[in-house]
C-alpha cells in the first residue's frame, strides 16, 4: 500500500466506522440513524448558510489542528490549545480596548499580535517547563488550561465588564478593530454570516506551517527532535530549543483563534466562547495525519459536524446535538487505535490464508 | 462561631475531596501499571450520569426505595468499569497512543450522557432530581472511615502483596516483568479496570452523594485535578489521599469562604485565585520545586513484545 | 534437554532464524556462536517465549511444547539471562527475584520466607548479594548475579545466557566460568550464547554455530579449534591485520586534560583523563565495554552537559570544554556514533534528509532567503554523492533510512562524516552488526581518511579490530587510562591484563 493510500484510507475508515456506531447508538435511543444524518450533514451544503457556516466553524478547528500538528511533530502533545486560545482571546480584547481610538491600520495590527503572542507564550509556559525541568508537557499544559480560564474570567468579571452587563463579556473593542466579514468581498454572500477574513488567514497559516515545517532549517530541527531527540542532538540541534519554540509557534497558532472570535465575529471578550476547540484540534490533527491539508480536510469535517448538531437538536424526536460530540470521540478513538483496523486486516488476511 | 467555621470547612473538605480521592487512587493503580490515565475525567463523567439514571430507574421504575442508591452507585461502578475496558482494549491490546486515547474518552463523555439523558429523561443533559433520603449518606464521619479503610486497603494490595509487586514492576519495567513471566498486559488490564470501578465511584458520589442529580459536564474538571493530585502525591497512596484533601480543602475555602481572606489592599481574594490553587502546585511540584516527583519508567508506552 | 527444531523467525524482511535446528543435551555447557546479527539471540528468545516462531517445533524433555510466553518456559524449567538486564532498578534484589514467581498467598506477599530462600542459593552457587539491596545501587557483575539467582529461584534447570561475559573482565570471567562449572555439576544445562571463540573453547561442551540465520556447524569443542570456528563463523577465512603503511603524525588535533564525566547519578564514568590525538594517526582505545568509553566519546562530541565535565578538551589549540555539538562540528570534528540508531540516524527520515544532519542549517544546503529555506537541489546532490562513494543501497535517496540493512546504514553515516572532511573523526563500534564485505571497506576508509591527515579516535569492544586498526593503543579500564601499548607490538595478553587490573 503506497503512503498516500494508507494516509487517506485509515481516516477514512475510521470516520465510516465511526458513524456506524454512531448509528447503532441512535437505533439504541429509537430513533432512525438515517433521517438522524442527514440532518446532521445534509445542512452543510446549502449556499450561502450551511457552506457559510461550516468554513466558519472550521477556522478555530484550523487553527488549533495546526497548533497540534507543529506540537506533534516535535513529539510534544499540547492539549493546552484550550488555553492558549483563551488567553489570546482575552489579549486580543484587552488591546482592543485599551487602545480602542487608534486606526484601523495600527489596531488590527496589533490585536493580531497581541492574539499570536499571548498565545505563543502561553503555549511556551509549558515549552519552558519541559526544556528546563523535564516536566510533562500533557499534565502542565492541561493545568494551565484552567489557569487561563480561570484568569481570563477573572479579569473579564473584576476589570473588564461593562456595568450592570449580567452576561460574563468585556466592553466592546474599538471598530478600528474589527476585520470585516467575508460576505463583503463576495457578491450573493451574504454579510450576516460571521465568516470572516480569519479564515483567509487560517488556509494561509496551513501553507506557512507546511513551509515552515518541510521547507526551512528550523522545521528541519522540530521534526528531527521529534523523530529521534537523541540523533537531532547528535546532529547539533538544541533539543531545549526546539521544544520551546514549536510550544511557542503551536501557541501562537492556537491563539489565532483569539482574531477569528474577537475581532471577526463578538467583537468582545466572552467568557466560554470555545466550544472544545482546542480539544477538537487534537481530533483534526489526528484525523489530518498530522498534515496541513488533512488539517483542513478534517477541520471541514468536525464543522459540519457541528453546524449539522444545532439541526438535530431542533428536528429530531431523541436524539440532539450531543451526537456530535459522540461522533467525534468514536473518530478519535478509531483514529488512536490504527493498530485495531490492521489488526482487522491481519485477521482477515490470515483468515483467507487458512481457507486456501 | 471559628469553631463552626472550622468544623463546616473540614467537613466540606472531606465530602469535596471524596470524588477526588476515589478518582486519584484509580488513577492510582492505572498509572503504577504503566497506562496513562488522562481518561479519570470520562469515566468519572460516565459513573456520575448512569448512578443518577440509575438511581433514579430504581427508585421510580422498581420502587427500591432508600436502597436505590446503592443499585445505583453500582451502576456507577460499572459504568466506569465498561469505559475502562474500551480504554484499556484500546491502549493494551491495539496499543493507541493513551493520551490521546484518553482524550478520545473524554470527549465522548461530554456527549454520551447528553445524547442518552436527552433520549430518556427528553432532558438537555441532566437527570431528573432525586428525593434527599434517596441519597449515600453524607455523614463526614462515615465518609472518612470508608476513604481511610480503602487507603489503607489500596496500600497493602499495592506494597504487600503479589499482585502490587507485580503491577508496580510493570509499570516500571515491562519488559523484565514479562520475562520473569508476568503476563504485562493482564497486570495493565487489571490497572485500568480497577481504575475504571474506582472513577464511576468518585463520580457516582458526586451526583448521588453531594448533589442529588446529574447534570451538564458536572465533574467539570474534577478528573483532571484527581490526575493533578496523583501526581503531588507521587504516585503514592497516603501521599495521594493528602493531596486530594489538600484540593479539596481549596474547592471548599473557595465556596465557604468568598470575602474571608483579603488583599492588603482591602479587596477579596478573587474566588478564581483559590481554584486555581492545585493547578498551579501541580505544575510547581512537577517542575521539581517541592521535591522530585518521578512516574513510573514505563509511562504511558504501551509494551511491543517483538521489536 | 532442549531442541529446536526447523524453527524460522522474520522480522519484517529480515529472516532472522531460517530453518534453525539446535540439540542441547543435558547437563551440558553448550555454546551458540556467531558473528553479530547471525541469529543467536533471536533463537533463544523464541525458547524462552519471547518471541514466537513463525514456523517449527521446540521440544522440551523429549516432548513437543507451545511456549508462547516465557511463563510457559519458566514452567518447563527454562530460565535465560539477558544480555540487557530483565531488572527493575527502582525495586529490591528480593523483590526482582521472587516476581512473577512470589512465596506466600495471593493475598499477602511474604518476602521474608524468600530472603531465607535467596541467601541458601547464594551460598550453594556462591553468588553472594543482598536481598534487601536496590537495584539501583548494585554493580553490572552484581546484577548479573541477581538475574542468575532469579532463574535459579524458579527452579530452573536450564539456563539460558546471552553473552554473559561482555560487561565481565577477563578476571570477572574467570570467576564466571567456575559458577557455570558448578552448575553444570549439580545437573543444571547451560546454553552460552557468545562470539568470543575462546570462551568458547574454554568453557563449553559443545558448540552450534550460526551465520546470516542458519545453522552452519555443529561441533564437539574437544574435537574443534578456533581458526575452525572462525572459519564456520564469517564462512571464510578471516583477515585479521588491516593493511596500512606508517603514519605520518603531525600536530597534536584533539587535547584532553584532566578530563572527567560524571552520569546522571554522579558516578565518574570518565576519570582524569589525559592524552592527545594527532593528525594523521589513529589511537584506539581498548577496554572491556561500559568502562567510560561511551562517556567520553560522547563528552569529545559535545552530548554531554557541561555540568558533567571536568578538565579542558583543546581542539587546535582551542578550549571547547565549554561549547556545544554544533560548535564542534563546525570546526571539524566528526563522529560515527556507537548506537546508529539511536543516535546516527533519524529512521524514519529519508536518506536524503538523514545525509544533511548537522549541517542542515548553513549553506549550502540552507542557502534560499538568507539562509532559512533549504535547498532542496542540494540536499539532493549531497545524498547522491554519498551514495555513490559510499556504496549505499538500495540507490534511493527517498527511502527512509529504516528500509535499509545495518551495514548501508552505517555507510550513509560513515558518508556522511566523511563529506564535512572533518580534521578529528570519533569512531565508536563501527562494524557492529555490520557483515563482513561492508567491515573491509570501512576498515579502509578509515586508513585512508588517516592517510589524508584526519586525527581518528577509535573504541571497539572488538580486540582485534581496535589493534589492526590503530597506531597507538590506550586500554582503559574503570573510567581512567590503564596504560598505552605500541598495537605492533603488544600481546593480547598483555592489553588483556590492561583491561582487567587498570595497571
Amino acid at each position: 500500500m503506497t503512503k498516500l493510500a494508507r494516509d487517506l484510507l485509515f481516516p477514512l475508515i475510521a470516520v465510516v466506522a465511526a458513524f456506524i456506531v454512531g448509528a447503532i447508538l441512535i437505533l439504541l435511543v429509537g430513533d432512525n440513524p438515517i433521517t438522524a444524518y442527514r440532518l446532521l450533514l445534509g445542512s452543510a451544503l446549502s449556499w450561502p448558510d450551511g457552506i457559510g457556516y461550516v468554513l466558519f466553524y472550521a477556522t478555530p478547528l484550523i487553527f488549533t489542528g495546526l497548533a497540534v500538528l507543529v506540537g506533534f511533530r516535535c513529539g510534544l502533545f499540547n492539549i493546552g490549545a484550550e488555553g492558549q486560545l483563551y488567553i489570546a482571546a482575552f489579549a486580543t480584547a484587552w488591546v482592543g480596548i485599551k487602545f480602542a481610538n487608534l486606526s484601523p491600520w495600527l489596531l488590527i495590527p496589533f490585536c493580531c499580535l497581541a492574539a499570536i503572542l499571548a498565545g505563543a507564550v502561553w503555549g511556551g509556559i509549558p515549552g519552558v517547563l519541559k526544556a528546563k525541568f523535564g516536566s510533562h508537557e500533557v499534565i502542565n499544559t492541561i493545568m494551565l488550561n484552567f489557569i487561563a480560564i480561570m484568569l481570563a474570567s477573572y479579569f473579564t468579571q473584576y476589570h473588564y465588564k461593562v456595568p450592570g452587563d449580567p452576561i460574563l463579556e468585556s466592553a466592546e473593542i474599538g471598530a478600528g478593530a474589527h476585520i470585516p466579514h467575508l460576505g463583503k468581498f463576495i457578491p450573493g454572500f451574504p454579510e450576516r454570516i460571521p465568516l470572516n477574513v480569519a479564515f483567509i488567514l487560517a488556509l494561509l497559516c496551513c501553507l506557512l506551517v507546511y513551509l515552515f515545517l518541510w521547507r526551512t532549517k528550523w522545521g528541519y530541527e522540530i521534526r528531527a527532535t521529534g523523530s529521534n531527540p537523541f540523533a537531532a542532538e547528535y546532529g547539533g540541534i538544541s533539543i531545549r530549543k526546539q521544544i520551546i519554540l514549536a510550544m511557542a509557534v503551536s501557541g501562537a497558532l492556537a491563539g489565532m483563534v483569539g482574531i477569528n472570535e474577537v475581532m471577526g465575529h463578538r467583537h468582545r471578550y466572552y467568557d466560554g466562547f470555545s466550544d472544545n476547540y482546542g480539544f477538537t484540534g487534537i481530533a483534526v490533527a489526528l484525523l489530518g495525519r498530522n498534515h496541513p491539508v488533512g488539517v483542513i480536510l478534517a477541520a471541514l469535517l468536525f464543522a459540519a459536524l457541528q453546524h449539522g448538531g444545532i439541526y438535530v437538536d431542533g428536528f429530531s424526536q431523541n436524539v440532539t446535538k450531543d451526537i456530535v460530540q459522540v461522533l467525534q470521540g468514536i473518530i478519535i478513538l478509531f483514529v488512536a487505535a490504527e493498530g485495531f483496523f490492521k489488526w482487522l486486516l491481519r485477521r482477515r488476511t490470515s483468515l483467507e490464508r487458512l481457507r486456501a | 462561631m471559628r469553631d463552626i467555621l472550622t468544623f463546616s470547612l473540614i467537613a466540606s473538605t472531606i465530602r469535596l475531596g471524596t470524588p477526588l480521592v476515589l478518582a486519584a487512587l484509580g488513577g492510582l493503580f492505572s498509572e503504577r501499571s504503566g497506562v496513562i490515565n488522562i481518561a479519570l475525567e470520562g469515566k468519572m463523567l460516565a459513573g456520575a450520569f448512569t448512578a443518577a439514571a440509575v438511581t433514579y430507574a430504581a427508585d421510580n421504575k422498581l420502587g427500591l426505595g432508600a436502597a436505590s442508591p446503592w443499585v445505583g452507585l453500582l451502576g456507577g461502578m460499572l459504568a466506569g468499569l465498561f469505559i475502562a475496558v474500551i480504554y484499556a482494549v484500546s491502549c493494551i491490546k491495539f496499543k493507541a497512543e493513551q493520551v490521546v486515547s484518553g482524550a478520545a474518552i473524554n470527549i465522548l463523555m461530554l456527549g454520551i450522557p447528553g445524547f442518552l439523558s436527552g433520549a430518556f429523561f427528553l432532558s438537555s443533559g441532566s437527570t431528573p432530581q432525586l428525593p434527599k433520603d434517596h441519597l449515600l449518606p453524607q455523614s463526614p464521619v462515615i465518609i472518612a472511615i470508608t476513604i481511610l479503610a480503602l487507603v489503607a486497603l489500596i496500600w497493602y494490595v499495592l506494597y504487600k502483596t503479589p499482585f502490587g509487586l507485580r503491577l508496580r514492576s510493570v509499570g516500571e519495567n515491562p519488559e523484565a516483568a514479562d520475562a520473569a513471566g508476568v503476563s504485562v498486559s493482564r497486570i495493565r488490564y487489571s490497572g485500568v479496570l480497577l481504575a475504571g470501578v474506582l472513577a464511576g465511584l468518585g463520580g457516582a458520589y458526586l451526583s448521588i452523594g453531594q448533589s442529588s442529580l446529574f447534570t451538564r459536564n458536572m465533574t467539570a474538571g474534577r478528573g483532571f485535578i484527581a490526575l493533578a493530585a496523583l501526581i503531588f502525591g507521587k504516585w503514592r497512596p497516603v501521599q495521594t489521599l493528602l493531596a486530594c484533601l489538600l484540593f479539596g480543602f481549596t474547592e471548599a475555602v473557595s465556596i465557604q469562604m468568598q470575602g474571608v481572606f483579603k488583599l492588603p489592599s482591602g479587596e477579596d481574594i478573587p474566588v478564581q485565585f483559590i481554584q486555581m490553587v492545585p493547578y498551579v502546585l501541580t505544575i510547581v511540584v512537577l517542575a521539581g520545586f517541592i521535591g522530585s516527583s518521578r512516574p513510573p519508567r514505563a509511562l504511558g508506552i504501551p509494551y511491543e513484545k517483538e521489536k | 534437554m532442549l531442541e529446536l527444531r526447523q524453527i524460522t523467525k522474520r522480522f519484517g524482511d529480515v529472516l532472522a532464524n531460517d530453518h534453525v535446528d539446535i540439540v542441547v543435551k543435558p547437563g551440558t555447557i553448550h555454546a551458540i556462536v556467531g558473528e553479530n546479527g547471525a541469529g543467536k539471540s533471536t533463537a533463544m528468545r523464541i525458547a524462552y517465549g519471547f518471541y514466537t516462531a513463525d514456523s517449527g517445533e521446540i521440544v522440551v524433555d523429549g516432548q513437543v511444547r507451545d511456549i508462547k510466553s516465557p511463563h510457559d518456559a519458566i514452567a518447563l524449567g527454562i530460565g535465560m539471562v539477558h544480555q540487557h538486564f530483565m531488572l527493575v532498578e527502582t525495586m529490591t534484589v528480593a523483590e526482582n527475584i521472587v516476581l512473577g514467581a512470589e512465596p506466600g498467598t495471593n493475598l499477602a506477599l511474604d518476602l521474608k520466607s524468600a530472603g531465607a530462600q535467596i541467601r541458601q542459593l547464594s551460598e550453594e552457587f556462591k553468588l553472594a548479594v543482598n536481598p534487601n539491596e536496590p537495584i539501583e545501587h548494585l554493580s553490572v557483575g552484581q546484577q548479573q548475579r541477581v538475574e542468575l539467582l532469579k532463574a535459579l529461584y524458579r527452579h530452573a534447570r536450564l539456563l539460558i545466557l546471552d553473552e554473559p561475559t561482555a560487561v565481565l573482565t577477563p578476571l570477572e570471567v574467570e570467576e564466571f566460568f567456575v559458577i557455570l562449572r558448578r552448575m553444570r555439576e549439580q545437573g543444571k544445562t547451560v546454553i552460552i550464547i557468545t562470539h568470543k571463540l575462546s570462551e568458547v573453547l574454554a568453557i563449553s561442551d559443545e558448540v552450534t554455530v550460526m551465520r546470516d540465520g542458519k545453522v552452519v556447524g555443529r561441533v564437539q569443542t574437544k574435537e574443534t579449534n578456533a581458526a575452525e570456528l572462525a572459519r564456520l563463523m564469517v564462512g571464510r577465512e578471516v583477515l585479521l591485520r588491516v593493511e596500512k603503511s606508517d603514519p605520518e603524525v603531525g600536530k597534536p588535533q584533539l587535547e584532553l586534560k584532566n578530563f572527567s564525566v560524571t552520569d546522571l547519578f554522579g558516578t565518574k564514568r570518565v576519570n582524569d583523563v589525559t592524552f592527545e590525538v594527532r593528525s594523521g594517526e589513529i589511537v584506539g582505545i581498548a577496554g572491556v565495554e561500559g568502562n567510560g568509553q561511551t562517556e567520553l566519546i560522547e563528552a569529545i562530541a559535545g552530548l554531554v552537559d557541561l555540568a558533567r565535565m571536568t578538565g579542558v578538551m583543546n581542539f587546535e589549540g582551542r578550549d571547547l570544554t565549554a561549547r556545544g555539538a554544533r560548535v564542534r562540528r563546525e570546526l571539524g570534528i566528526a563522529h560515527i556514533p556507537e548506537d546508529r540508531h539511536r543516535r546516527g540516524l533519524i529512521l524514519d527520515f529519508t536518506l536524503a534528509e538523514n545525509s544533511i544532519l548537522g549541517v542542515h542549517y548553513r549553506p549550502p544546503i540552507a542557502a534560499l532567503a538568507g539562509g532559512v529555506f533549504i535547498d532542496e537541489n542540494a540536499v539532493q546532490r549531497r545524498a547522491s554523492e554519498i551514495i555513490e562513494n559510499f556504496d549505499v543501497r538500495p540507490r534511493n535517496a527517498a527511502l527512509p533510512a529504516r528500509a535499509l540493512s545495518g551495514g548501508n546504514q552505517q555507510k550513509l553515516i560513515i558518508g556522511r562524516e566523511y563529506s564535512v572532511q572533518p580534521k578529528l573523526l570519533l569512531v565508536s563500534q563501527p562494524t557492529r552488526g555490520v557483515d563482513i564485505g561492508a567491515i573491509e571497506f570501512i576498515h579502509r576508509q578509515l586508513v585512508g581518511l588517516r592517510d589524508a591527515g584526519c586525527a581518528i579516535l577509535l573504541v571497539s569492544a572488538e580486540l582485534e579490530e581496535v589493534t589492526s586498526l590503530s597506531d597507538r593503543l590506550l586500554v582503559i579500564h574503570e573510567g581512567r587510562i590503564a596504560g598505552e601499548v605500541d598495537p605492533k607490538v603488544a600481546t593480547l595478553e598483555e592489553i588483556g591484563l590492561l583491561m582487567t587490573r587498570g595497571h
